[in-house]
């Protein structure tokens, strides 16, 4: 039977647009913010295409986000993922971490999944806790900064490559497992023409908290544990300079400019 | 009424601009420097099926609409000019007339390997004397009877020029003449010509303006013998054919000039906002900040006729009148903005060193290529007056 694999996708604000907005409370209004998939979740669900290539995968793209997930859910399933779940609910707004660790946990309890994998941290809150903690609370064995993926179907276990400060080191675990990718797993695909087409007709299912047997009020803002207490935009940046010539030119201009400020 | 791109429109538009920013940019100068074709890049889009986007899928291509290849070749030519001129070049009137006029036969053996990407396309009409008079064609082909028995072979004589992805391309689709018709007038067919025909050589290739990795050259026919099946359509059909290819061609060429302008303004915007002249940055100037309102309308407006014009192709409606506008107003508006963008940045702008100087020589082809602006304004008028205008 083909390896079921869901792969976390977090819908973020696209750093190329720049132009998220925030809220009155300091929060990402995330309606008004152009939305991508969370640049780390493209690399977990490269891996997760890959297997699909070369040994045949049901990839499920989940994602807890407002109805307009839907829309940056399409870039994955061109890109082939098989499906996707959104959990969506007007009660979720202002949503922490904790929050969503809960609820992805609870649509994860609806799914059937031999692997799941998540992008090492958002690039919007930056937390990196999701992964581990909804391995925490489904019990599942955690394997994380993953720089390659090798599950084994008829043994029914997976093995990674953990990147560690002197090289790799080897894990395995029975499946389900919970896995937290590197960008090591390799550069994401672009979507093809013909999965672009092929995007519009695939599944997306979306959940309510209710769907989930969840109490509403038990999420979201008013149930954060964590809230925003100012924001402060970052300083301009300084003046660029911007070095020409050659490559070896320009390599020993920069050498030089390092040097100069004892930096290297 | 919905000016939103649908979901799978917008997913098309970033998943063309992240790779023309990622993959392709970094390789734009050197090519445009050495005027080198770009034989590796064009093999990568062939791969992803971008060298047959509005070409139905059971003839080689991705099977998308207008709305869609309007899209990709404004986002090619923005990051580059040469390649949108050679995809759209590629597509428009390499493809075009083959999916329009071919039988079965002639999609199989030659439009799906180019639909496909495996095989470039271009499309010879214009001759050193036959530019916009398209009837003055001198190229001329004889219809010589096989002693077998058999179809015969069409012998053709002359020469093109002007020819986009000459040199570059494995099949050419060519006009010449066939006869004369009872008024007098040339009869012009249309033949499919692959590069290997004996007696067919690329006899220069042009030193241009600008667009400079993109392919331009002259073609020669001496005795070319094609078998008569590579008449493409009917005998005398080849004027009707190349109008109606001229229509969809000018919706290619008007979103590439669209492309080119916006690279200008998306170049002077934050130019204007950062290059700071008497203590504050230029774009508060009123001289500097009233040319970056005109451009940002200008470009507005202008997609708004490319999509409409697309927009029509895809209803299956006419949208020949649309399309000459969106033509003329999309080139003239690429040449005043990248022009305008050349003045916000000043000296900088004079110079190679920023990108702005390329996008005006580039964005003069658009207002020539494929009917003149001029040739676009007696086509609009025509439609409107109804009276022959000279």
């Amino acid at each position: 039977m083909a390896l079921r694999i869901v792969v976390l996708t977090k819908p973020v604000p696209d750093p190329a647009a720049a132009a998220e907005r925030l809220g009155p409370d300091g929060r990402l209004d995330r309606a008004a913010s152009p939305a991508v998939i969370n640049g780390n979740d493209e690399y977990t669900l490269e891996a997760a295409l890959k297997l699909a290539d070369s040994m045949g995968a049901e990839v499920t793209l989940l994602s807890m986000a407002p109805p307009t997930g839907v829309e940056t859910m399409r870039k994955g399933l061109a890109m082939g993922a098989h499906r996707g779940v959104l959990v969506t609910d007007p009660a979720l707004a202002g949503a922490d971490g904790w929050s969503t660790v809960q609820v992805l946990a609870a649509a994860l309890r609806t799914l059937e999944y031999d692997l799941v994998l998540a992008g090492f941290d958002t690039s919007d809150g930056v937390g990196g806790v999701v992964g581990a903690g909804i391995a925490t609370l489904l019990k599942l064995p955690l394997l994380s900064s993953a720089a390659k993926i090798e599950p084994n179907a008829d043994a029914g276990t997976v093995r990674v490559r953990r990147i560690s400060p002197t090289g790799f080191d080897v894990l395995e675990a029975p499946m389900p497992a919970l896995i937290v990718g590197t960008q090591l797993l390799g550069e994401p695909r672009y979507p093809s023409l013909k999965g672009i087409m092929a995007a519009r007709s695939k599944e997306v299912v979306t959940k309510s908290l209710a769907d989930l047997g969840l109490d509403a009020a038990a999420f979201g803002g008013a149930a954060a544990r964590t809230k925003v207490t100012g924001t402060t935009k970052p300083p301009a940046r300084g003046a660029t300079q911007v070095v020409r010539g050659t490559p070896e030119e320009g390599a020993k201009a920069i050498a030089d400019l390092l040097a100069s400020r004892r930096l290297i | 009424m919905d000016f939103d791109l649908s979901t799978e429109h917008a997913l098309l538009r970033s998943t063309i601009r992240d790779f023309m920013e990622s993959e392709v940019a970094p390789v734009v100068e050197e090519h445009e420097r050495e005027h080198r074709f770009p034989v590796e890049v064009v093999r990568r889009l062939g791969e992803m099926g971008w060298l047959g986007i509005p070409i139905p899928e059971d003839e080689g291509g991705a099977g998308m609409d207008t709305l869609s290849y309007a899209i990709a070749i404004e986002e090619i030519g923005r990051v580059w000019g040469s390649l949108g001129l050679i995809v759209a070049a590629h597509t428009s009137l390499g493809c075009g007339p083959l999916h329009l006029a071919g039988t079965k036969e002639q999609k199989d053996r030659y439009l799906i390997p180019m639909a496909s990407g495996k095989v470039i396309g271009a499309y010879g009409l214009t001759e050193p004397g036959a530019g916009s008079d398209a009837g003055g064609t001198r190229t001329t082909a004889r219809l010589e009877s096989d002693t077998n028995g058999a179809g015969g072979e069409w012998v053709i004589d002359g020469s093109k020029r002007f020819i986009t992805n000459a040199g570059q391309a494995g099949t050419y689709i060519i006009t010449a003449r066939t006869g004369t018709k009872e008024g007098g007038g040339a009869e012009i067919s249309a033949f499919i010509l692959p590069a290997d025909t004996p007696g067919f050589r690329v006899v220069r290739i042009e030193d241009k303006l600008g667009l400079h990795a993109s392919a331009t050259g002259e073609l020669a026919f001496d005795r070319c013998r094609v078998p008569a099946e590579n008449l493409l359509g009917e005998r005398g059909d080849g004027f009707r054919t190349f109008l109606k290819i001229l229509d969809g061609g000018r919706i290619s060429i008007a979103a590439l000039a669209l492309g080119l302008a916006q690279a200008a303004y998306d170049a002077a915007v934050p130019y204007a906002q950062t290059r700071e002249q008497f203590g504050k940055p230029i774009g508060s100037f009123q001289g500097v900040a009233f040319m970056i309102a005109d451009m940002a309308t200008e470009i507005e407006a202008a997609r708004a006729l490319v999509w409409k014009s697309a927009w029509l192709k895809d209803q299956g409606r006419d949208y020949s009148l649309v399309a000459a506008q969106a033509k003329l107003f999309a080139s003239e508006v690429s040449s005043r903005v990248t022009n305008a963008a050349i003045q916000v940045h000043g000296g900088y702008g004079y110079v190679t060193e920023y990108p702005v100087e390329r996008f005006l020589r580039d964005a003069k082809l658009t207002e020539i290529g494929e009917g003149t602006s001029q040739v676009q304004r007696l086509v609009i008028a025509r439609k409107i007056l109804g009276l022959r205008i000279g």
